[in-house]
Formats: structure tokens, C-alpha cells, sequence
């Protein structure tokens, strides 16, 4: 190797560094920071707890986000499998008129500012409720409603993307080898883009679960979602309860986006 | 008996027609080629006999049976793909094994047409591999065995050596034949490349544009090609329009041209000379012999023969191919020299242009 390319590939390594740094060091920060026992969130630690982890635990408001969020993230998820997957086989596979509209307007949420989103919902649950008395905003279903708007489109997006790479001549050879259109889907099509169904979840999952503007105006009282009770937290507090349910939030998606690496390649998703 | 007949099937997307009013008989157990450009109907026609495309027209029959309205998965025919479609989650025995599970064979007879399958193509200690651990032969030679192993009453190839490399292509074309021959299967085999289908087919199904251009035993559409098309696509690159008269053939330049057993066509038309039917002379030849004045543009290396492109007065650029100078041949004819291109009366086929 001559020194010319020698340099460029050491140049390459720092600004790789660099831009992975700028990407972690917030998050090392907030773990840090999540086990400081200072009072107050300050520069320097004055030395290292664990308390602020089981302050976050008894706090009702977190605890019960948390579940809620859960529960509200995974419900999500599973109506935009049950939505998307129909929808993408179609979109991918079907030559209809307006194909490419259909398209932009499913993937319209992933591109409308969540306020705005959560704003026109809110509105629109109100007209509703206004006309047949129906109170959806404040309810689990409005939550879930636009928490499924969040999960379809990066569904979508995901199993759209690995049809359109499957080999099409892989459908037709199970067709002609006496399987019906139930058959293929199960035995081949299924199996073949399950890595993109299972990124497609996992993403849907957790840009549900993080979302904070959608859900800012129709959660009710007592109904808040983990994230809206960490601003609601904020308000008025400044300590190592944030870092700490940041932190297990962080070690949580970790956890599952590792899993679900195990059983789909993520790469091969994309 | 499983006979196809292909009764004026038709293919129409919209305004385009993609395969117009087709008829063909493929007799029981015979090898037929489509042959023919991209875009030519090769590959609909295949993709109508399977049933993935519905007919616009006409009907499709196999051993009597009209299958035109049925789906694929009813017609019992095995298909092989330029990109092999193997299932990619399954084992090479798995996908072997899938045919047989859609016709509810029992595990047992299964397990064993499977075996035989794969010892059919040489690949038996290979049942537990992925598709993905295989090369693009063995992969080829899996699809092969996965679409014989549910004894299909008509074999389809779609272009399936396409994706391999030369040497590899050959022995699968030899391959191929055997088994076809060997278990006397109705075959359609649809590739762009005329040597593929010669050295396979029982007959080639010349097609162009959407409609046949030509139908026949290899040696006889290669020997006697019908248009201008046909000569082009079968390797003859030597197209002289003129005329034909009662003293030969009249170039559009006005030189006489003998002719001698070259078929009845009359009026315009092309003689089309291989070639290997022309030879080069630097001496002027005696008057009356079919020659045409012309320099040397360019010359390209064959190995045991060389190919000089010759630009003539008359018109077109004639390619010469000629023996090699170490095997016996004339010297290397730099380019600029003039030379005259020359042949025998007997040369050539007399073509329509369609």
C-alpha cells in the first residue's frame, strides 16, 4: 500500500469515527447521566446511584406510560400488519390507475409533521364526536388509531420493498407446480419476505412507541403515553429519573432490534 | 399421448400485439424451439401454454385436453426458468419435494421419487443443501429435477441456459436433450440463441414481431431460411437485393449475377450468401463469374478462420470468412486491398425480405 492511499484511508477512519461519535456520545451521555446522584441533573457526577432507576419504577405516571405505550405500540403494529401486508402485495404486484397516488397517501403520515398530524386527528375526532356523540379523542382508540397511521407506512415501506426485490418467477414455479394462490402465499411468498415483514414490525413498533406530537392531543387524563409523561415530567423537574427511563427505553429497542437481527437479517430488509 | 396444440392464440396488451393468431402442433414427445428476438412472442407464447398469461384468442390443448381457461396449477407441466426460481428458504430436496406435496404423495413414495429426481441430474448428495450454497449449473440442474419429478405431461424451458457460462451451457444443452429424449417429454424450449435451438430442437418455430416467421427441422430452416429476417437471425449477415430474370440475378446496380438451384421466388428479392460461401481472389477472374469488386475494410481472428469485411462497389459490406493463413490459407490481405469477392453459382438462398 502506498502512503497516498494509506492517508486517505486513515482520513476515512477518523470521519468515520467522528460521525459515529456524534451519533452515540447523547446516548452514552444520557446512560451516564441516569446513574449520577446529584440532586439536580449537573456537571460533575458528585458520585453514582442506582436510586433514580427505582424512583422512576414507583412513579405511577411512568409506570403506567410505559404499559400504556406498550400496549398501545403493539396494537398498532399488529393493525398495520393486518392492513399493510394486503396493501403492499397490491401496491408491489397489482398495475391498477392511481397505484402511485395510493402510495404517496399511505406513505403521506411518515411525511406530515407529527403535530399537524395529531392535530387534524384531534379535530376530526371531535367532528365526529360532535355528530353521532361517539367520544374517540382521550379514548384507547383514537390513541391507537394514530398510532396506527404511524406503524402503517414504514410497514408498508418495508414489505413493499422486499416483494419488489423478490424473483417473481419464484411465485409462477409454485403455481405451476400445482399450488393455488393461498398455497404460494403461504409457502413461498410469506417465508421469502419474511425479513421485511419482521423490519417492517419492529419499525413500526418503535416509531410508535416514540412518538410524542401524534399523541400529545389525544391522550386523556390518566391515559398518558411513556413519552408524553417524560415532557409532562420535564415540566417541573430537572433530575436522573428522565436518563433513567430514557436509558431502559434505549435498552429495550436495543434488545429487540438484536433479536429481531438474529431471526431476519435487517440488512437484507433494506 | 401428450400432444399441444396451439389454435390461432392470440396476445394483445391494448393496441400491442404481442403474439398474433398463432397455430402450432407440437407432436408427443418432441423438442420444439421458439426461437427468435427479445420482443419477438417467444416468451408470451411459453407464458400462454403455462397459463400465467390468459389468451386474448385462440385455444391451447394438451393431450385433447383443452387447458386454455385453467390455471397453472392445474395443467401439469413443469417449468424452468432463466433465473432457476428456486424456492430460497427451502432445501434443494425440500424444493424437489414441493410438486409431490401439492399432489399429495405420500411421504414415502415421495422420499424416493425425490432421490431419483436428483440422482436423475447428478445432484443426489446434494438434498440438504440451500439453493444459495449451489453454482448456477446445479441450481439450473435443481429446477430441472423439480419440475421432471412431477412427471409433467409437457416440459416448458424458458431461456435456461441463459444465465450460464459457455462451457456450462453446452453440457446442459447436451444434458438436457438426453433426459428429454429419454423420458420421450412433449418439450418447448424458448431461447434467443439460434445455435441452442439447432442443437437441440426437433424443430425450430422462427418468430418475429409477435407472428412465425418460419417452422422446420433445424438443418432445413438453417438451410433454406425464408426472408431476410430469418437469413439475418440464422447468421447469414450477406443480404444482395435485385431481381430475378431469365438470365439471373440482377443486382440494383445492373451486374448480372448467375443463379443455379437457389428455389423458385421471382421479382424482387435478396440473395443471402453465407460467409463461408464466399471467397476472395486478388486477380481479376475470368468475365461471368460471380464476382464483385470491393477493398478490404477490416479483417477479425477465428482461430482456424479469418473474417474480412469487404465494402463493395456494388453496395452492401460483404463479411468473407475464409481459412485461416497457418491452415492453408491465403495470406492476410491487409486493409485498402482490392480484392474481389467471389461464388460459386449453386451459392446462396434466394429470400423475400418478410
Amino acid at each position: 500500500m502506498n502512503i497516498q492511499a494509506r492517508h486517505i484511508r486513515q482520513g476515512y477512519a477518523v470521519i468515520s469515527l467522528l460521525v459515529i461519535g456524534f451519533v452515540v456520545l447523547p446516548l452514552i451521555f444520557i446512560v451516564w447521566m441516569s446513574f449520577f446522584s446529584n440532586r439536580i441533573l449537573s456537571m460533575p457526577p458528585e458520585g453514582y446511584t442506582l436510586d433514580w432507576y427505582r424512583r422512576a419504577w414507583e412513579m405511577a405516571d411512568f409506570r403506567n406510560g410505559f404499559f400504556l405505550s406498550l400496549q398501545t405500540s403493539l396494537i398498532a403494529t399488529v393493525v398495520a400488519l393486518v392492513l399493510g401486508l394486503p396493501a403492499s402485495l397490491a401496491l408491489a404486484r397489482g398495475a391498477f390507475p392511481g397505484r402511485d397516488t395510493i402510495n404517496t397517501i399511505l406513505m403521506s403520515p411518515m411525511i406530515v409533521p407529527g403535530i399537524v398530524g395529531g392535530s387534524s386527528l384531534f379535530i376530526f375526532f371531535l367532528e365526529v364526536e360532535f355528530l353521532t356523540g361517539w367520544r374517540i379523542a382521550g379514548s384507547s382508540i383514537g390513541l391507537i388509531v394514530a398510532h396506527s397511521l404511524i406503524a402503517l407506512p414504514w410497514m408498508i415501506r418495508l414489505v413493499t420493498t422486499s416483494l419488489i426485490g423478490m424473483n417473481p418467477s419464484v411465485e409462477e414455479a409454485a403455481r405451476s407446480l400445482g399450488a393455488g394462490s393461498l398455497t404460494v402465499f403461504r409457502r413461498i411468498t410469506l417465508p421469502v419476505i419474511k425479513p421485511g415483514v419482521i423490519a417492517g414490525s419492529l419499525f413500526a413498533f418503535v416509531n410508535s412507541f416514540i412518538d410524542l406530537e401524534k399523541s400529545l392531543f389525544l391522550v386523556g387524563p390518566d391515559r398518558t403515553t411513556l413519552q408524553i409523561a417524560l415532557i409532562n415530567y420535564l415540566e417541573w423537574n430537572f433530575d436522573s429519573t428522565i436518563g433513567a427511563v430514557a436509558t431502559v427505553q434505549i435498552a429495550l429497542i436495543t434488545v429487540l432490534l438484536l433479536i429481531t437481527d438474529r431471526y431476519a437479517k435487517l440488512s437484507r430488509a433494506f | 399421448m401428450s400432444e399441444v396444440i396451439l389454435q390461432d392464440v392470440a396476445k394483445h396488451y391494448g393496441d400491442f400485439v404481442a403474439v398474433e393468431n398463432m397455430s402450432l402442433r407440437i407432436a408427443d414427445g418432441e423438442l420444439v424451439a421458439l426461437l427468435g428476438p427479445s420482443g419477438c412472442g417467444k416468451t408470451t407464447t411459453l407464458r400462454m401454454i403455462a397459463g400465467f398469461v390468459d389468451a386474448t384468442n385462440g385455444r391451447i390443448s394438451v393431450g385433447g385436453r383443452d387447458v386454455t381457461g385453467l390455471p397453472p396449477s392445474r395443467r401439469n407441466m413443469g417449468i424452468v426458468f432463466q433465473n432457476y426460481a428456486l424456492f430460497p428458504h427451502m432445501t434443494v430436496a425440500e424444493n424437489v419435494a414441493f410438486g409431490l406435496e401439492m399432489r399429495k404423495v405420500s411421504k414415502v413414495d415421495a422420499v424416493k421419487r425425490v432421490d431419483e429426481a436428483l440422482a436423475r441430474v447428478r445432484l443426489d448428495q446434494y438434498g440438504d443443501r440451500l439453493p444459495k450454497q449451489l453454482s448456477g449449473g446445479q441450481q439450473q440442474r435443481v429446477a430441472l429435477a423439480r419440475a421432471l419429478v412431477i412427471e409433467p405431461e409437457v416440459l416448458l424451458l424458458d431461456e435456461p441456459l441463459s444465465n450460464l457460462d459457455a462451457a456450462l451451457r453446452h453440457q446442459m444443452k447436451i444434458e438436457i436433450r438426453q433426459l428429454q429424449q429419454s423420458l420421450g417429454l412433449t418439450t418447448v424450449f424458448v431461447t434467443h440463441d439460434q445455435d441452442e435451438a439447432m442443437s437441440t430442437a426437433d424443430r425450430m418455430v422462427l418468430m418475429y414481431k409477435g407472428k412465425v416467421e418460419q417452422v422446420g427441422p433445424p438443418a432445413e430452416v438453417f438451410g433454406r431460411p425464408r426472408s431476410a429476417f430469418a437469413a439475418g437471425f440464422l447468421g447469414i449477415p450477406n443480404l444482395l437485393a435485385g431481381q430475378v430474370t431469365a438470365e439471373g440475378f440482377v443486382l440494383e446496380s445492373g451486374m448480372r449475377l448467375a443463379l443455379s438451384g437457389q428455389g423458385g421466388l421471382a421479382g424482387r428479392c435478396f440473395l443471402a450468401l453465407r460467409p463461408e460461401e464466399i471467397a476472395l481472389a486478388t486477380d481479376p477472374l475470368p468475365p461471368d463469374s460471380n464476382a464483385l469488386p470491393g477493398k478490404v475494410l477490416i479483417m477479425t481472428y477465428h482461430g482456424s478462420s479469418v473474417e474480412y469485411q469487404i465494402a463493395t462497389e456494388a453496395g452492401p459490406v460483404l463479411s468473407a470468412r475464409v481459412r485461416a493463413p497457418g491452415l492453408g490459407g491465403q495470406p492476410v490481405l491487409p486493409g485498402g486491398t482490392s480484392v474481389w469477392v467471389h461464388w460459386p453459382a449453386t451459392a446462396g438462398v434466394l429470400v423475400n425480405e418478410h
